[in-house]
């Protein structure tokens, strides 16, 4: 059997609102005495889960303008959807014969996020994770034109601010950086108000809206 | 296989169309109805759940499975067509309500002219000036014959929304362009938002005359003549790619169905999957399907009703074997002929303050009808029809909107340069778009492709299409009046997105599409009649957008629900008397 791997986190990286992030099933921690968590990995080695992590900080990064992908935790969050089913293309047409088109018709390849990622770590090297800054900026923008980084960018994206029941946007801080709510029930009362001025309700996740516990796709019993 | 008990009417797909024409049926008559749908069951309560931008709007939930069937395209018949691996440019929805389910709202009728526009297109151009490729033809109907139609389903959904043309007369604040209306509205229209407000301002100044989409989001409690009751809408920004957690926004699932549960006579089969419309001597005889066990099912029935999407529809025909398969180059056929898309024109404008535009609703949109149809055309843009200018306010999601910044702000797009742009700009840009209307041509069409086939080895459905000079002419037309808007709307930029490229099946621009079993007048120009009876096969009913002869600038849902009961009424009240051809 395949032995468990972790990614060690500090505590202070990981936003403001950690333990309701991550609380209960899936998302189990083991909470350590030196301010740091372990976070069980369901696709990635911890060596792959610390390239990645820190190709997304390139992509991402926490400077002046406020936190990003490290905080948000967004590598667990590309961990997630590269062991469900979206990592193994079960709802991409997979059928052959594959062949080279037009850019129009977007990528026609047979190989699968899973794989595409492990190509990319691939590429990237081991020691990606301990370069200076500027030299993972230049490998970085060697590959940008390339499938793997669109794929990464765009995954980065997503791990910043889809709901945090996928494993990123940890303690909201996706949305708290661009103000955004969350999956509100209404704005009945405040839809034609707040012309011209921010109006930035304080963001909650669909669990704290509905109550209850929604269960991510890529959670969900094949 | 197992032959099932008969039923008079099966209906494949539970969609607007199919739920509709079941409605009608078991409601006028005691005709038995089974229902096919290939999807899952959906129902309110299952939503609330749902509002996840990641599961629902960029995994695309609630799309049909593509890993099971997809399309295949080819930009000309010189190309190879190659499949649409992965979603793009249209969603086909699935489940029970279809496409119904995750659609905006947007309840339009389209212009009086577009039903005849063959006709009119020569009383005005002249025969001899239109293309030689132009295939738009009259539908048979008439926009006078559909409208108490379009009134019926304006009612049943609860469409909230300003007349601006009321039995011919012109009222202020609507659109005074559309057809002749006999009723107002059911309902007033929605709220406006920011954004909403600021481009209704700015067309104003300019001269044009802005007005409010109209849209089947309840801008208040509604109960419609079904005595369906729900309530307002509440603003929340997940329509598009959602069902509605309150039903609010009008689905089949909480208009059509409710009543359709106590109907006796009425059977709903979902994860049922419609291989082909048996038929022998000139008739359908039932549909063949595999069950949700994997079962293959033979369900024999005196009437076939053909409702799924545009696709399915067109795909079935041809894998039954039924209808005359369109050849392009030979320009005869039928089957498969006119497929149109939308026509779309971009630009995003960029404002100093926020919008604050996480809030709206699918159907709220301001719109200028001032060049719909062929309105404000003077004959030097070399254009033979336009489209609808607007602004709409449909709730952004933080994934989707994130990346548009101004040119020029980011050397790359990624990084700490990029990120402070798309965090300045995030909440302060709009995109004023076309909603064109598409012309049909000859060589845009659909058939059976030779090399990929879907999860049961049928032949999946190829694309030929490619947009002409006329789109790209409609689209830059567009981008030249939002560069008149943007200023007066107060946006500090405005730039065109994209050029005259080929079509792509990447990107998003719309779920109409439109063709394939078009209606018409006669059997060698249409595959259904203008009651969209199967010309060769009297028992067989075609439903949906696959009879359009070519696309309007409004989305479709409002026609096809408006074309459903007109099919209905002849249906009923003609053929069940008089079995045969009703045209």
């Amino acid at each position: 059997m395949k032995r468990r791997e972790f990614l060690t986190l500090p505590r202070q990286a990981l936003g403001g609102l950690l333990l309701y992030t991550l609380t209960g099933e899936p998302f189990r921690i083991s909470a350590q005495q030196d301010g740091t968590v372990r976070v069980p990995l369901r696709f990635f080695t911890e060596a792959e889960a610390r390239v990645i992590s820190a190709a997304c900080e390139r992509i991402f990064p926490s400077d002046a303008s406020g936190p990003g992908a490290t905080e948000a935790a967004v590598v667990i969050y590309i961990d997630r959807q590269l062991a469900g089913p979206y990592g193994r293309d079960k709802y991409r047409y997979i059928k052959g014969p594959f062949v080279e088109s037009y850019p129009e018709h977007g990528y026609q390849g047979k190989e699968t996020p899973r794989e595409i990622y492990r190509q990319g770590i691939r590429e990237l090297g081991d020691g990606f994770a301990s370069l200076p800054v500027e030299a993972q900026n230049q490998t970085l923008a060697a590959i940008e034109k390339g499938h793997f980084f669109q794929m990464l960018r765009m995954h980065t994206i997503e791990g910043m601010f889809a709901d945090p029941m996928h494993g990123g946007n940890a303690g909201l801080i996706g949305w708290q950086l661009i103000g955004y709510p969350g999956p509100v029930m209404t704005y009945r009362a405040e839809i034609d108000k707040h012309y011209g001025v921010p109006y930035r309700p304080k963001p909650a996740s669909l669990e704290q809206i509905i109550g209850r516990k929604p269960v991510a796709w890529e959670d969900e019993k094949a | 296989m197992d032959n099932l008990k008969p039923v008079d009417v099966a209906i494949v797909g539970g969609g607007w169309t199919g739920l509709m024409m079941a409605k009608e049926i078991t409601t006028r008559t005691g005709l038995t109805v089974a229902v096919l749908e290939r999807g899952i069951p959906r129902k309110t309560s299952d939503y609330a759940l749902d509002m996840d931008e990641l599961d629902y709007a960029v995994r695309l939930r609630m799309m049909q499975n593509i890993a099971e069937e997809t399309i295949t395209h080819r930009h000309s018949l010189r190309d190879p067509a190659v499949p649409v691996r992965q979603y793009g440019s249209f969603l086909p929805g699935s489940g029970v309500g279809g496409a119904g389910e995750h659609w905006n709202g947007a309840a339009w009728r389209f212009l009086p002219s577009l039903f005849r526009l063959r006709t009119y297109l020569t009383e005005k151009q002249g025969a001899t000036r239109l293309p030689e490729n132009l295939a738009v033809q009259d539908w048979g109907v008439t926009y006078d014959e559909l409208e108490p139609h379009y009134w019926r389903a304006e009612q049943m959904m609860g469409v909230s929304g300003k007349a601006g043309n009321l039995n011919g007369k012109i009222i202020d604040g609507g659109n005074p362009y559309e057809g002749p209306r006999r009723n107002e509205y059911p309902l007033p229209p929605l709220k406006k938002s920011h954004l909403s407000v600021l481009f209704e301002e700015g067309a104003r100044k300019l001269g044009y005359h802005p007005h409010p989409a109209p849209a089947a989001n309840l801008s208040e409690t509604y109960k419609n003549p079904d005595g369906i009751s729900r309530p307002g809408c509440a603003y929340c920004g997940y329509c598009e790619r959602f069902g509605c957690m309150i039903g609010a926004k009008s689905q089949p699932s909480n208009t059509l169905l409710p009543v359709l549960q106590r109907r006796k006579n009425f059977e709903l089969r979902t994860g049922c999957w419609v291989r082909r419309i048996v038929h022998k001597d000139g008739k359908a005889a039932g549909v063949q399907y595999i069950d949700a066990q994997g079962r293959e099912m033979f369900q024999p029935a005196s009437i076939v009703v053909l409702a799924t999407f545009t696709l399915n529809n067109v795909r079935l025909l041809y894998l039954s074997k039924i209808g005359t398969p369109y050849d392009a180059a030979a320009g005869k056929g039928t089957l498969g002929k006119n497929l149109t898309h939308q026509v779309e024109g971009n630009t995003r404008v960029f404002f100093d303050k926020p919008l604050n535009a996480f809030m709206g609703t699918g159907g709220l949109a301001m719109r200028v009808s001032d060049f719909d149809g062929d309105h404000g055309l003077n004959g030097s843009e070399g254009l033979l029809r336009m489209g609808m200018i607007g602004v709409l306010s449909n709730g952004s999601r933080p994934i989707a909107t994130f990346d548009a910044v101004p040119r020029g702000s980011a050397k790359a797009n990624w990084g700490s340069e990029w990120k402070a742009a798309a965090l300045k700009w995030r909440d302060r840009n709009a995109t004023i778009a076309l909603s064109g209307e598409h012309l049909s041509y000859r060589q845009n069409f659909m058939d059976l492709d030779p090399t990929y086939t879907d999860k049961f080895g049928d032949p999946l459905l190829r694309f030929t299409l490619d947009w002409t000079d006329h789109e790209h002419r409609q689209s830059e037309f567009a981008k030249e009046i939002a560069q008149k808007i943007a200023p007066a709307m107060g946006a500090v930029r405005a730039e065109p997105l994209g050029g005259r490229a080929r079509y792509n099946v990447i990107n998003y621009q719309s779920t109409h599409i439109q063709g394939g079993t078009v209606m018409g007048a006669s059997p060698e120009s249409s595959v259904v009649n203008r009651y969209q009876q199967h010309w060769d096969m009297q028992n067989l009913w075609v439903l949906g957008a696959s009879c359009m002869p070519q696309n309007a600038s409004h989305n479709p849902t409002l026609t096809i629900l408006a074309t459903t009961t007109w099919a209905a009424d002849a249906l009923i009240d003609r053929y069940l008397k008089h079995p045969g051809s009703v045209a």
